[in-house]
């Protein structure tokens, strides 16, 4: 069984983010691999040695996208690839899809391909679902449990109505909430391995197709609105008289 | 302009975010609303009494579960015949992904999870969060149709005007059924925070009790549980009294007091009800990425210096094993409950 995991590089997610002359900065914040992803090169490993199969990483970015395709490797993949053209600068989630259907088509007789359920920079969540369209592939979202029998899937979503059950064929593509369970730690052995390994770079000529053209843009990016909010503290002698107090204000905002 | 609304509906029922996606689509012009499903005739009417000129009703057997791949089929087929000029979806689990895939068949973009639009020209210029809410930024689709999700609970809904009527045009659906729609499973009953006016949550601090005695032939995590689910029990009160859902810290989740659903922040959900109650959760900043933008914010925490109450507007130092309860029978006299 032919396995793939998609993965992004993205600034921490503790990381101090400001908006500076329009543009995003994260100053000399750590990139780590996109947390989501984790959880999908998890639930792509589980099924990898349920079904003996082999696991590919893969990653679209710059030569740093390279450390998150290490973590994967780290975790037990067994092979990364990384997608780099200098045509893919300004990169919208179609344009994403594009590339990594074209790079799913090229490993070729792939049966499972694993998404986070979105990136924690542009929080789009769209990737998933816009290549399993493009492969023509069925989407299993928001994955928290699968089962693989034969080319059977059955799958355990958590949507808004609770964990829905759906069943379908091979081959599909999942993306991974955290219900799923949590992602393993690199081992010792794993980062050995991964330290040393040479990571093959394919550019868009090796994929065979064009730079897909940016529908999606974002001319400006700003700093929210500073929240006026200064903390008021209640304090009284008892809880029955701070809740008396607290209680008097939150129904004077009104929207109770 | 041509506005397109897609309204999202489990078994019939639209979420409220369908209505104010079709609110924001009303502020621009006439609109035409999508309704895909097995037994839609009320919700198309539905959609008329809420402001809509059209409805173009999609009505099959093959449409009674909702699977992405047939439903954005049916979309992508009608909008190619008639063109839109804006397509707008809720940000709901099924509108982000029917989004997405028709944003593929249609070659256009999505702008996803937008709380703001302008429009320059015949262009939506959207504002959505990035960087789980630390940044905005304007975005626009170049190509058409635009396909825009609109956050929950960003847009006001429209006001209903029973018995005003529109014209409902039955259309054709298409669907290849790859995929069986099981049953849901009965463990977990669907919260549905994003849509929630009140939040109270707890988080770790929930299980700090030590004046609560276990039954005595639990182990220590098992003893934890036990403490936490008193202290959610009291979460769960006062939410109940104010008509809100209950809300929980990662920390809470993964210590297992609470199912994941609950989880609120930057790897949970993303919620902005009018009223946030926030009880022994520290104010992590993955945790104030999920809740800041909820509009009036109460910290209730042990600790003064708790991050939490920098995000409040008003905060309790205090034990909330003494606050919650005090706060629920004082509300329950105050609404008269
Ligand atoms: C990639 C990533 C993603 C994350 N995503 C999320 C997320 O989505 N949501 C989230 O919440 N966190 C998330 N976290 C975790 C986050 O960093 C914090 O660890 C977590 O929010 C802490 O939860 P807490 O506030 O309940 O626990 P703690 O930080 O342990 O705080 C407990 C608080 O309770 C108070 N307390 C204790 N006893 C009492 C009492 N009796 N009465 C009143 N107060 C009391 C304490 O003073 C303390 O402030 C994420 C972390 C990472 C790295
Ligand atoms: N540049 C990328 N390289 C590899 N995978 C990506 C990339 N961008 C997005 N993905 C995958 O798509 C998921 C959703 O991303 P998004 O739609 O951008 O929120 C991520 O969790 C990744 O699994």
């Amino acid at each position: 069984m032919k396995i793939i995991a998609c993965v992004k590089q993205v600034p921490d997610s503790a990381a101090r983010v400001v908006a500076e002359n329009g543009q995003v900065s994260w100053g000399d914040a750590q990139l780590v691999i996109n947390p989501w992803d984790e959880y999908a090169v998890e639930a792509a490993l589980q099924q990898k040695e349920a079904h003996n199969g082999s696991l590919i990483a893969i990653s679209i970015g710059n030569e740093n996208a390279k450390e998150a395709l290490k973590h994967a490797l780290a975790m037990g993949a067994d092979e990364a690839v990384l997608i780099t053209d200098p045509a893919l600068t300004a990169l919208d989630t179609q344009g994403a899809a594009h590339v990594l259907a074209a790079a799913i088509k090229k490993i070729g007789e792939v049966d499972l391909a694993f998404f986070g359920r979105q990136a924690i920079d542009g929080d789009a969540g769209l990737t998933p679902a816009q290549t399993a369209r493009l492969l023509g592939w069925s989407i299993f979202s928001l994955s928290a449990k699968i089962d693989v029998e034969g080319d059977t899937l059955r799958v355990e979503r958590s949507t808004e109505e609770g964990r829905q059950i759906v069943s379908g064929k091979l081959p599909g593509v999942f993306s991974i909430v955290k219900d799923f369970g949590e992602p393993r730690y690199p081992s010792f052995m794993g980062i050995r391995k991964a330290s040393r390994a040479e990571i093959p770079v394919w550019s868009l000529a090796d994929l065979g197709i064009k730079a897909p053209a940016a529908v999606v843009s974002w001319p400006e990016v700003i700093n929210p609105p500073a929240r006026e909010i200064s903390c008021e503290m209640i304090e009284a002698g008892s809880p029955e008289e701070i809740a008396n107090i607290l209680a008097d204000k939150i129904l004077a905002e009104k929207i109770l | 302009m041509n506005i397109w609304v897609y309204i999202d509906h489990f078994k019939g029922q639209a979420l409220p975010a369908s209505w104010e996606a079709l609110g924001a689509g009303l502020a621009l012009g006439k609109v035409t609303a999508l309704v895909f499903g097995a037994e839609v005739e009320q919700l198309a009417k539905q959609a008329c009494e809420f402001g809509a000129e059209e409805v173009l009703q999609a009505e099959d057997k093959a449409l009674g579960d909702f699977r992405a791949e047939d439903f954005a089929s049916t979309l992508s087929a009608l909008a190619s015949q008639h063109n839109p000029d804006l397509i707008f979806l809720p940000t709901t689990t099924r509108g982000r992904e029917l989004a997405a895939m028709s944003a593929i068949d249609l070659d256009t973009g999505v702008l996803v999870d937008v709380i703001a639009i302008e429009m320059e020209g015949d262009r939506v210029v959207a504002t959505r969060p990035i960087y789980a809410g630390k940044l905005l930024e304007k975005t626009l689709c170049a190509a058409n149709p635009q396909i825009v999700t609109l956050r929950g609970r960003a847009f006001p809904k429209p006001v209903l005007q029973s018995g005003r009527t529109g014209t409902i045009t039955k259309v054709e659906t298409l669907s290849r059924a790859a995929t069986t729609i099981e049953g849901y499973s009965e463990t977990e009953s669907g919260i549905n925070l994003s849509d929630a006016t009140v939040i109270v949550s707890g988080g770790r601090g929930v299980s700090n009790n030590p004046n609560l005695i276990p039954p005595n032939d639990l182990g220590d995590e098992e003893a934890e549980i036990w403490r936490a689910q008193q202290g959610f029990n009291l979460v769960g009160e006062l939410a109940a009294t104010l008509g809100g859902a209950v809300g929980a810290s990662r920390a809470a989740v993964d210590a297992n007091y609470v199912p994941y659903a609950h989880q609120v922040g930057q790897t949970g959900k993303v919620v902005s009800p009018d009223l946030y109650i926030a009880a022994g959760i520290s104010g992590a900043i993955q945790h104030l990425a999920g809740m800041r933008n909820s509009k009036l914010i109460v910290a209730i925490n042990k600790d003064p210096d708790a991050p939490i109450f920098n995000a409040a507007r008003y905060g309790v130092v205090g034990d909330l094993f003494q606050i919650l309860p005090a706060l629920t029978e004082t509300f329950k006299k105050k609404l008269g409950k």
